[in-house]
This record gives structure tokens, sequence and C-alpha cells, in this order.
């Protein structure tokens, strides 16, 4: 059967506000647990909640970024379940009206095609606290450090239709809100969490299948995996001839699986019903509009931008517009280079590759824009060839100094001196008679690949520095005789 | 002693004709000759009450202090105290001491009030008789076979019977003016958002506000000035500005239009009640007032509405008492789910349960339209019910109750009943406005309350019609006799 795989997002993604969404306890990550909590994200009686204003900032902003409408009265709403980490028995989000209304994203793919994938929503909400299994002897204990921290959770359409497209999206989602400064994208402490509701229905079955939902995946390759999983455990249930369950499942990194957690009909009824101890947030149109004007250029802007000023290929652009980070590096090191190609080519080839190799994100790399800017200045002004310079980069890197101070002290100085490539090439010519006799023999066609055998041997001779773009027309000459 | 308002003793004290000492004594002394016959304290904190008057006399003595330093008062159990137990009448929290201090007690402290202790009341403020307490039920000062209503009834009684000399008290659908009512004593509830609801323990939080209960519109007026007014805790709270309640007393009512719905004088209304209230009404009359009739055709829907917006919010508000954090935990659970079961079967009472099931049912999925959001609609129908109204007339008024105080025992078993008592003072709540309860009068021998309702934010103005009033009657300055019999 050829099916066609259907899936939507919920991404919650935590705000780095101050302060709690509705208390003005510290939001932060890894301190003893319950220090950083007060009467209200405790759950004590009779304390209210008071609503944070730079969430509501943070997620009008995220509202523009996506060309959404932007919910000019919003309401927050209980969510009601027991749970012993939700210490007020409800959670405080927002249902019928929330602060982020329809909008959309447009996604490229590596291989260049794009789609729109239509947001739902996106609701502010406070976080739970968490329960610790652990070394309690048998009993849980009770952590509300992240009690009514707050987060925007932003619902997808079900436009997605493959596990690229999720990764894409999500990606998408994860350079905005850390371009526009709303969420520190950091993953690993769940920071950016994704629940994926996913169906199969046959090709060109208008009607949606029995989804299921994966929820709370932490990672970009673990969103992939988990959805080609799911996929492959629906196909072959279906194929088998057996039936979906509406139900929530985990995905388990380390055997590759999905498992079920709960079903439709252990679901609980939430019972959701305007918070009344806040009023409804009502923004004027001065508000939003001032909001919009102070928006950071977003990564979709620099990417057309990066095309039209600097004429990068749209594939270039994308990549160092994915985040701002790579971004901002990248314009540093322009602004000394000025030349886009050979930096954006060096960015995105031996940064990359070092960056990767060392697992070091950008901000932390020990060779800052400006020095790497002056590296590429020393390929361009012909001191140093390509090769060379990759090796600079290396010491560069290792702490050595700078690029011209690592020239300098390792003698790395291209030789641009006709002259001296002359007479380099003349020893190697007197050296090799007979192959320059071959040369000489050979047909023009032939001569192009002989030439080769040439080169390299002034470039060993010259310990790398001779100027390739100077050996090769000398050379070519001096074959001629 | 116990009969003096507080500006007369304020003088005494500024006089020094009597210390806050002396006086906080004398009251506590009263408490314990004569509260075992009516229950209407929980806590009574003697020591620290004690404390207190000594700052307070050190207060006045500089020259500083409000009109309340020194003047003992107590606080119904729901407001939080910090260090002082707060129980909500509740054994769900039979071991609560919280570690704060909710604003109106705080700003009551702050103007240098001595706090006697914790008035008893209807457990988390539901129900209309004080019979609804862990803590057992209130007695009625004037007859102690009958209840103080509710659900502020202990504050009620304590007045009443010269046990504090104000009060505060909490009205969700008329838990300060009923049982003031019932008791013979003035009692406020301001407009909603007027008195932070900051560390009062949730009822219905749309519904709930705080107030004044005292023996005089004048007394109220002291004790609103303390505890009105804008509160960033309380999110809720309005930043409408207070006005001088205690200066705008004596305004003449001159030209006032009074509205009299039609509605609050139908059947059900016992008539020696309505009697007296229009015997009010001619007096107000003889004031300068003139009188109209006004319509307010959804009053019998706000049972209805009331019934299930209250116990919805009730029902989410009372999650959190899950015996995680605080309060009254089952000993060893077998889970989870055993721990939140026997935990919360064993900590609310029947009425308490018996709402939270009733809202639990009327969020529910499939039902929430035809109730809660219905609820809400005719909610709105009140609220445009009383502008219309009001829009008319400068006040409203009518009784407070349709009957006097019942015996105890009388409705409990049909609780029908029991929430039409409420069904004068429901829908003040339901729309937000202000609306007090003034003495007018006995029916055999048991107090009769006259209702005053204004316009959003006219405190003032209610304070002072009652205030008038006062000045020429003396139903407020009638004591039970068990308070003369010390």
């Amino acid at each position: 059967m050829n099916w066609e795989v259907v899936i939507g997002l919920e991404i919650h993604t935590q705000l780095t506000t101050k302060s709690k969404l509705f208390s003005g306890a510290a939001v932060g990550f890894g301190a003893e647990p319950n220090t950083q909590t007060t009467l209200v994200d405790l759950g004590m009686p009779g304390a209210l909640p008071v609503f944070n204003k730079e969430a509501l900032r943070m997620a009008v902003m995220f509202g523009h970024a996506i060309n959404a409408e932007i919910g000019m009265t919003s309401v927050f709403a209980r969510k009601n379940y027991f749970y012993p980490d939700l210490p007020k028995g409800y959670q405080t989000s927002q249902m019928d009206h929330p602060i982020v209304g329809k909008g959309h994203l447009d996604i490229t793919l590596e291989d260049g095609t794009t789609s729109r994938i239509g947001i739902t929503r996106a609701h502010l909400e406070e976080d739970a606290g968490k329960s610790l299994h652990e070394d309690f002897q048998g009993m849980t204990g009770i952590d509300l450090n992240r009690s009514s921290t707050p987060l925007l959770e932003i619902v997808s359409e079900p436009d997605i239709r493959s596990a690229k497209e999720a990764v894409a999206y999500v990606k998408m989602i994860h350079s905005i809100v850390t371009y526009l400064g709303i969420c520190d994208g950091n993953m690993a402490e769940g920071s950016m969490r994704c629940d994926i509701n996913l169906s199969l229905r046959p090709k060109g079955q208008e009607e949606y299948g029995t989804r299921t939902e994966i929820k709370n995946v932490n990672s970009f390759r673990f969103i992939e995996k988990a959805i080609y999983t799911e996929i492959e455990r629906q196909a072959d249930t279906l194929e088998d001839g057996g039936r979906i369950i509406q139900e929530t499942r985990l995905y388990d990194p380390e055997k590759n699986e999905t498992r079920s957690m709960r079903s439709k009909e252990d679901a609980n009824d939430y019972r959701y019903f305007p918070c009344p101890d806040l009023l409804p947030v009502e923004l004027t149109q001065e508000y939003v509009d001032e909001i919009k004007s102070t928006l950071p250029e977003l990564p979709s802007q620099k990417a057309t931008r990066f095309q039209t000023e600097f004429q990068l290929s749209e594939y270039d652009a994308n990549v160092l517009s994915s985040s701002r980070e790579l971004a901002d590096y990248f314009e540093s090191a322009l602004s000394i280079t000025k030349d886009a190609k050979l930096t954006a080519n060096w960015v995105m080839g031996e940064l990359s590759k070092l960056l990767n190799q060392e697992q070091v994100e950008i901000q932390d790399a020990p060779v800052s824009a400006a020095a790497f800017g002056e590296l590429l200045v020393r390929i361009k002004d012909n001191t140093i060839n390509g090769k060379t310079a990759k090796d600079v980069f290396q010491a560069m890197w290792d702490g050595e100094g700078s690029a011209d101070e690592i020239i300098d002290k390792k003698g790395l100085k291209q030789v641009t001196d006709t002259g001296a490539i002359e007479s380099m090439i003349q020893g190697i010519l007197d050296a090799n008679t007979q192959q320059v006799e071959q040369y000489r023999a050979a047909e023009p066609d032939k001569q192009k690949k002989m030439i080769g055998f040439f080169v390299g041997q002034v470039m060993k001779a010259s310990q790398g520095k001779a100027n390739p773009a100077m050996v090769n027309p000398i050379l070519a000459k001096m074959l001629k005789g | 002693m116990f009969e003096q308002n507080i500006s007369s003793l304020a003088k005494q004290l500024r006089d020094k004709d009597i210390s806050s000492v002396e006086l906080t004594q004398y009251f506590l002394k009263r408490i314990a000759d004569l509260d075992p016959q009516l229950n209407s304290y929980i806590t009574v904190s003697e020591q620290q009450a004690l404390q207190q008057a000594a700052a307070a006399d050190a207060l006045i003595q500089s020259g500083q202090g409000s009109s309340l330093a020194g003047i003992p008062i107590a606080h119904k159990d729901l407001f939080c105290t910090q260090g002082t137990l707060t129980t909500c009448g509740s054994k769900m929290l039979n071991n609560f001491i919280p570690p704060y201090e909710s604003t109106v007690t705080s700003r009551i402290q702050q103007a240098g009030a001595v706090m006697l202790g914790k008035t008893n009341m209807d457990e988390f403020a539901m129900g209309s008789s004080n019979e609804n307490s862990f803590y057992g039920a209130v007695k009625n000062p004037w007859n102690t076979d009958t209840v103080p209503g509710g659900s502020s009834g202990g504050s009620a009684a304590a007045i009443a019977a010269g046990l504090a000399i104000a009060a505060t008290g909490t009205d969700t659908g008329g838990s300060i003016r009923q049982p003031a009512s019932f008791c013979g004593i003035t009692g406020l509830k301001p407009t909603y958002g007027r008195v932070s609801r900051f560390g009062m323990i949730a009822y219905a939080s749309s519904l709930d506000q705080g107030g004044p209960m005292a023996k005089s519109a004048e007394d109220c007026a002291h004790l609103l000035q303390a505890m009105a007014g804008f509160d960033e805790k309380d999110s809720t709270s309005s930043e409408t500005a207070t006005e001088d309640y205690i200066g705008n007393l004596n305004a003449p009512l001159t030209g006032l239009k009074i509205g009299l719905p039609k509605e609050y004088f139908g059947d059900g209304l016992d008539p020696k009640i309505a009697d007296t209230i229009m015997a009010a009404v001619k007096e107000f009359e003889a004031l300068g007032a003139t009188v109209k009739e006004v319509s307010l055709p959804n009053l019998k829907l706000s049972i209805p509405s009331y019934y299930v917006i209250a116990p919805s919010e009730a029902s989410s508000n009372l999650s959190r008492f899950d015996g995680v954090r605080f309060g009254h935990r089952c000993d060893d659970p077998k889970d989870l789910l055993d721990m939140y079961m026997r935990t919360r079967a064993e900590g609310f009472g029947e009425e308490v349960q018996k709402r939270i099931m009733v809202g639990t049912y009327a969020l529910s999925e499939g039902y929430y339209d035809a109730y809660y959001l219905k609820a809400q609609k005719i909610r709105r129908l009140i609220k445009d019910d009383f502008t219309s109204a009001l829009s008319e007339v400068d006040v409203i008024m009518g009784p407070v109750a349709p009957t006097t105080a019942f015996n105890i025992g009388s409705k409990t078993n049909d609780p029908v009943a029991m929430y039409l008592e409420d069904i004068y003072t429901l829908s003040v709540n339901l729309a937000g406005i202000p609306a007090m309860s003034v003495p007018a009068g006995f029916v055999d021998g048991m107090p009769v309350g006259l209702q005053i309702m204004g316009n959003y934010f006219a405190e003032a103005k209610l304070l002072n019609i009652a205030h008038q009033y006062q000045q020429n009657t003396d139903w407020h300055l009638q004591s039970p006799s068990m308070a003369e019999g010390v």
C-alpha cells in the first residue's frame, strides 16, 4: 500500500523571561529543588497569579514572525487535572482565545523544495513542576522550580508530509525563536519540546486516518527517528489488517521505538474554563504595532537579503541564516573580507567542519569572526593559498595566534616573485628532461593532463608556498620552450 | 463597653481613659465567658492579641495610628494570617499555619487594629447557616436555637454578642449580608475588585469579596477604609481610587432616589419582613428620599446561575487541597490515587464535596455549554438588569433574606430550601455591585436586615445612606440579652 503520512506538531518553547509566567520567582535550570518558588508556584491557598507582561511581549513577537493574527483579547483558561507536580490541580493555559492565531511558515528542504506549513495557533501556558522518582526509597520527590515557567505552545496544522519536512519545520521554529531571543533553544534542557501527531492514509484519500501523539521528543534527530519508527509501526499494523488506536505514545531513543503511554479512553476531561483570577488580556493596536517595529531581521528575511545583496545561492543563504549567531559571524567576517563567496565557502566549509568536529557552538568558537576575516584577507591578497590557509586556521583554532602571526612565525608567505618562480620551475624542468620531452611531443589535450605533474613538483619544491595562480601560466609558457 | 463604637473607643484610647491592652483583655474575657455558648471563634489568639495591643498603645502614645489603632477585631478564618492557624472551617486545613498574611489582614494590622482571633464559618464559605463547619455550628446570640446565617456566621455572632468590635467577612453569594441580617449587625459587601483577594482562601474567585462587619455603618466605614484599595498581588483588584468613607457619612439624603424591585417583594417573602422593610423605606422618605418601583426581571435565574458558576470555580479552586504539600493527608496511602481520594473524602465535609461534584459535572465535556456557558449568559442578563435599574435610581432597597434566622437543623435536609435563602443576595455577587445589610427592626424577636444595593464603587454612598438611617433609628444599637448577661 502506498501511504501518505500526515503530521501536525505541537512545540513547547520555554520563554526566556527573567521571572515566571504568574509569579516573581526566578526562572532557571539546575537550581536546588524548590528554591525558585513563591506562594503562587506552590499553589498555596489564597495565592493569586499575576501575569508577566514580558511573556506577553514575547508571544506577540512570535506572532508577528509567523505573520499571524494577534489575539487582541486573549483569555487564560484552567486545564484541570490532578498530578503531584501540578500544585494547583490545574494548569493555567489558553483555550478559546489564544494570544497568537492563524499564521504560517515557509520551509525549504535540502533538495530545494519548499512548502508552506500552516500554524493553527500559539498560546501561553505555565509549565508544571517535576516528579523525581529516584533517590526517595519508593516515594516520589516533587521539585516545583519549573512550576509556572512560561511556555509558548506552537500548534501546526496537519500540513507536514514527511519526517524531513517535520525536522525542517522544527528547525525553522527553533531559528525564529532564537533569532527573536524569546527562547534559548536548548533542547537538551527541555527549552524546546515537541509533540508529534501522526497518522497514515492511503495516497489520494481525503479523510485522515486515526492518529497517535508522540509526547515530548526533544532533539531534531529524535524527531526524525521517532517519525520514521511510528510510520513503520502504523504501516505494519494497517497492512496486517489491524487498526490504529488513538493514544499517546512515548519515543524511546535507546530502543528506537514508540510505546503506548495511555489511550484516549484513559484521557482526562480537562474541564477547561476561563481562569477567574486573571482578567482577559486586552491589547491595543499601538502596542502590537510597536512590537512589530522592534522585531529583528528574521531568518527568511536574512536569507533573501543574502541572496540579493551578496549574490549567494538560495541554499547557501538559507544555511548561513539558519541561526542568528552563524549569520552574525558570517556578516562580521564579510565586513573585513568584502568577498561574500569566499567567506560563505569558508564559514560553511572549514569553520562548520571544525565546529562539528569539536562539538563547539559558534558563539564559543575560539576564532573570532574578525580574526577569521583577517585570515581570508590573506588568501585574497595572495599572501597564502587556500591549502596553507587551512593549516593556518587550525593553528588559530589551537590558539597559536592571529593569521599574520602564524604565517610569519612559520614562514608560510606565498612566493609571488615571478623571477623566483621562474628559477624554481627551471630547476624542475632541468631535473625532469624526460617528462619535458614527453610533454612537448604530446597532443594539446594530453598536455593539459600532464601539466599537473609539473605543478605538483613545483608546489613540493616550494613547500606549498608558490602561488598556484602564478605557477600555472609561467609553467605553461616555459614548457612550450 | 462592648456596645461602643470605634470613634468613641478611639477617643478614649487617645485620651488614655483606657489602654488597648485593657480593652483587649476585656474582650478576651467576654470571649472566654460567652463563646462556649456560641462557638463563634475557631481560634482565639490571646497572646498575640495582647502583644498587638501593647504595640498599639505605644503607637497611640507616640501620636500615630489610624482610628483602628488598638481596636480589638476578629477575622473570618479564611483570611490567611501568618503564624496563626487558618482553617477555612475545614478539617482539610486543621493543621494549616500560613507562612504569609492576606492583604486585607495585613492592611488592618498596619492600621493598628488588634486581632482577637479567627471566626467560625461554613466550610470553605459554602453555606447559609454556619452549620457546615468542621468546628461545629455557630449559634445566633439572639436565640441560640437558631443559626447565625452564613458563611460569615462566626463574625456576625461575635459582633452581635459583643465578642469583637468589628470583624472581617467575605461574601460570595450573601455571606456577609445574610448573617449580618440574622444577627442584627451591619455588613457591607464591596464592589468586586474593591478589596484584594490575595491571601483569602478562594471559594468562587469571580464572586468572592471581602468586606467589613460591625454594629454600625460608621464602624464599617472605618474598617473598609483600611481594607480597600488596589493590590498588585490581585489581578482582579480595581485601580479605581478609594473614597473617604468616613468623611462622606454625613452627606444629607435629600433627593435620594430609591428603587424597590417588585421581584424582591413577591412570593416566599415573610410578610412581616416585608412590613419591616417598608417601614424602613418610609423612614428614608422622611429623610428626603423619593421611592419608585424598579424591576430586576431575572432575579429568579440568579439561583441556578450562581449554583453553576460558584461550584464550577470551587471545583477547580479546591483541587490544590490534595494532601501533597499542606493540610490534611490520609494515613498510609496505598498509592497516589488512594491518597487523593481518601485525603479529600476525609478532609472535605459533605456540602463541600457536593459542590465540588456539581462543579465538576457542570464543566465536563458535553455539559459545559449547557451549564457553565448558559450560567454566564444569565449572569450577563442579571448585570444588565442592575445597570438598567440603577440608571433610574441611586440605590435599590429590599430584604436581605426571605426569613429571619431559622432553627439549627431545620433546613439541613432540604438543600433547595437552604439555597432559596440566598435569593435576594446572590444576584448582587453575579453583577459585582456593592450591597449592605442594615438592621431595620425585629420580627418575633429576631433581627431583620434591610438590603441597600448600589452602583459599582458606590461604597461611600451606601455607607452614607446607612449611617443617616442609623442616626435616626436605634435598631443597630440593640443587643441580645446574652451579651448583657456577663
